[in-house]
């Protein structure tokens, strides 16, 4: 019993702070700067790809 | 270069070698069709490397290349249809408040989650050694949790302390750290009991309301900077050789000569050294009718010249002009606005001391009935986090982001969250006249295109840029004039049929008439015309009204009695409206002020809480604390009843919120709060906080 949660505890956790880099990463990316548009971008036909958006 | 493309370059910024940015507000956009049209055609002149629209704010970020002259961005979106503005060119793109409270809220959602998660199992029956190495890590997550996503409270609690005073924060931080360290002491000694999650979850629930707060008045911040700015950034001067160059606005000092065409807005206080024109000043002193500028008139900066170029001489560079002096008045009025004080403050100037002194009488009396001092800190603690302003929280900021998320559907922006408090408690009404109550453009009243001569005298205006001559605007085919001349403060003539047409002043009462080789053959008449909703507006509020305007009291009677308003000021200077305000508030009136002018500015920040149109000048709308885009006065009464829409239900929060503590806090304090029922409980009465507020109508 002891034994499992050595695993499955850091296992756990370690998907959070997967998750939780992920959202950071994405917020520095600036993904959530434009969230309407987004939604509108999916149905365009054209597939440009996005223009890299780096300072 | 021509005069728009030096506005363009003066409003990018370099981005790299070779490469500008320019930020342009299109209010216009509005489906994911119009980001796809404008990105193509944009993307497709010359010199452009990319175009991007973003859709939630409505601007558009060009790169272009800096060659001879800058791509035709607006031309090119003017044919698409849609009107575009510069944008401020330093505007940093993001606002890093709001991404530190959005990353602090996500380590707050993940940390209570996750220790969430331990302490149900802990309340589902793991004991022992399971327990305590649940607990320590849940120690280990809140400890991060706290120093991280608490900061934006110790700030907060610490400044209130430092001058002396109480905050919402300093219980909320008192809580957190008492929780934390009760539960730490507890984990050590194998305890069976820890707050981990409430200490968690609170900053969670906290942080939302803190971040709708914020996110709130970005929204509005970000619309209102996109409207059309009214203050030229530059001017064309003219050097003692005969050179013209354009500069921006910070570079022209006193003694420059400058050139303003028919159709700009004088960019500093001036004197006019040559040329004749007429002036419309109505953003600077409120007067509807234009008046005459002639060699040696003073102009103040803001003024509109309306019909032939103008040679100037500075008299004051920008930071010394008009506009600098309604900054100081503004600056004064503000100071007298701070008064105020938001209804959350004042709730936790009560409430703060009220738990404080509950949790230290639930220690000392159970220190009195003889439990040992652990018993009763435990206790002590519960009470502080049953009573944790959780609910109170988020209370105001939820009920007033979905009353500033229904006023922005109506086309209304909100500054922040006090504004919709103040505009509840309201009992009196002030309004500007030019611009505000009546549109600032005159109409021509008769509007029968079968009068005599209308044909005549519309085919004579359509080759004029002159207000009136653009009330006599028609659909009618146009006579065809030959020799047409324009002569400021005489008017527009021309020949037709063998015979000279002079469409203008007459002399000497001032009005507007078409005359046949010196013969008048028709007066047309002009008022100014009524904001649409201007009348339904005054009734709906049904408050007392009165007008503060900067124009004659001739001009002002026949509005005001149309609109029904006894009480009238005209010819007031910007002090002298700020002085009837400060008039009113000393009998102990609320007043809401609504005004658009340079010269409202001061009276707008002087109001209890204030309004301003789109098209009202920057200074303005930055000192208004609502601006209603759609133009319609309407807007104001809507506001007023969904401002006490809000209010009701502020106050309905606030009932749950405290209703809810006295209930929980005669169990806290007898001993019968768990960790689980004091999660159950925050939980349950957020959420009732957060239904009732989705309730805001308009």
């Amino acid at each position: 019993m002891m034994d499992s949660y050595f695993f499955l505890i850091p296992i756990a956790l370690s998907m959070g702070a997967v998750g939780l880099a992920a959202f950071f990463w994405n917020l520095r990316h600036g993904q959530y700067d434009d969230m309407e548009g987004a939604a509108q971008r999916i149905l365009f036909q054209d597939d440009k790809p996005d223009v890299p958006d780096r300072r | 270069m021509s005069r728009a493309d030096e506005e363009l370059r003066l409003a990018s910024r370099a981005v790299a070698d070779g490469l500008l940015q320019t930020e342009l507000s299109v209010p216009g956009i509005h489906c994911g069709g119009c980001v796809q049209r404008i990105e193509q055609a944009i993307g497709k002149l010359g010199g452009v490397e990319t175009a991007r629209v973003n859709l939630s704010t409505r601007r558009l970020t060009v790169r272009w290349q800096d060659g001879a002259e800058p791509p035709p961005l607006i031309e090119a979106l003017d044919r698409l249809g849609f009107a575009a503005h510069l944008g401020e060119p330093q505007q940093d793109k993001r606002d890093p408040v709001m991404a530190g409270l959005i990353r602090a809220l996500a380590v707050a959602g993940f940390a209570a989650s996750n220790i969430m998660l331990f302490s149900v199992s802990v309340w589902s029956g793991a004991d022992g050694a399971t327990r305590d190495l649940f607990h320590w890590i849940s120690a280990g997550i809140a400890l991060a949790t706290l120093l991280y996503s608490g900061r934006p409270f110790y700030v907060s609690a610490w400044k209130a302390l430092r001058h002396g005073r109480t905050n919402m924060d300093v219980p909320i931080v008192i809580g957190v750290s008492m929780a934390y360290g009760m539960s730490l002491y507890d984990t050590f000694h194998h305890g069976p009991h820890a707050y981990f999650d409430a200490a968690t979850s609170l900053l969670f629930f906290l942080l939302i309301g803190r971040t709708l707060d914020h996110a709130m008045r970005e929204k509005a911040r970000g619309a209102v900077t996109g409207l059309a700015r009214l203050i030229p950034r530059g001017a064309n001067t003219l050097d003692a050789d005969g050179r013209q160059l354009y500069r921006p606005l910070g570079e022209i000092a006193a003694g420059m000569t400058l050139l303003v065409p028919a159709g700009e807005r004088i960019p500093v206080d001036a004197e006019v050294t040559a040329g004749r024109s007429e002036i419309d000043t109505a953003l600077v002193t409120g007067e509807q009718a234009p008046r005459p500028a002639n060699p040696g008139d003073h102009l103040q900066a803001g003024m509109l010249n309306l019909t032939a170029p103008l040679t100037l001489r500075a008299l004051a560079p920008a930071q010394d002009s008009f506009l600098a002096e309604m900054t100081r008045l503004m600056e004064a009025a503000e100071a007298g606005r701070g008064r105020y004080r938001r209804i959350a403050d004042r709730a936790s100037r009560l409430y703060a001391p009220a738990v404080h002194l509950a949790a230290l009488l639930t220690w000392l009396g159970w220190m009195i009935a003889g439990a040992d001092w652990h018993r009763a800190a435990d206790l002590a603690v519960a009470v502080l986090i049953i009573t944790c302003p959780c609910a109170l929280g988020l209370a105001v900021p939820m009920v007033q982001v979905c009353a500033a998320r229904r006023l922005f559907d109506r086309g209304v922006m909100v500054k922040d969250g006090a504004a919709l408090e103040r505009l509840a408690e309201i009992d009196h009404v002030a309004f500007d006249k030019t611009g505000t109550l009546t549109l600032g453009t005159p109409a021509w009243i008769e509007t029968d295109e079968a009068a005599p001569h209308f044909e005549l005298a519309a085919s004579l205006a359509a080759h004029s840029t002159h207000p009136r001559s653009r009330a006599l605007k028609t659909s009618l085919p146009l006579l065809p004039f030959t020799d047409l001349t324009e002569e400021p403060g005489l008017g527009i003539s021309g020949r037709f049929d063998g015979a000279l047409y002079r469409l203008g002043r007459i002399e000497p009462d001032g009005g507007t008439g078409l005359f046949r080789d010196k013969t008048l053959l028709a007066e047309f008449r002009f008022t100014d015309q009524l904001r649409p909703g201007a009348e339904a507006c005054i009734r709906e509020l049904a408050l007392p009204a009165e007008i503060l305007s900067g124009d004659r009291s001739e001009a002002v009677r026949p509005l005001a009695e149309r609109l029904g308003i006894a009480d009238r000021r005209a010819g007031l200077t910007p002090a002298g409206k700020v002085a009837r305000l400060e008039e009113l508030a000393a009998q102990g009136h609320k007043v809401l002020m609504a005004g658009d002018g340079i010269n409202d500015a001061p009276a707008l920040m002087a109001a209890h809480v204030s309004f301003a149109p789109a098209e009202a000048a920057e200074i303005g709308r930055n000192a208004a604390d609502f601006v209603f885009l759609r133009g319609d006065l309407t807007a104001l009464p809507a506001t007023y009843a969904l401002c006490k829409n809000a209010a009701r239900l502020v106050r309905q929060n606030f009932a749950l919120a405290i209703g809810y503590n006295a209930l929980a806090l005669p169990l806290a304090v007898c001993g019968y709060v768990s960790p689980l029922v004091a999660a159950l409980a925050m939980s349950l009465s957020s959420v009732a906080v957060v239904a009732n507020a989705l309730r805001v109508k308009s």
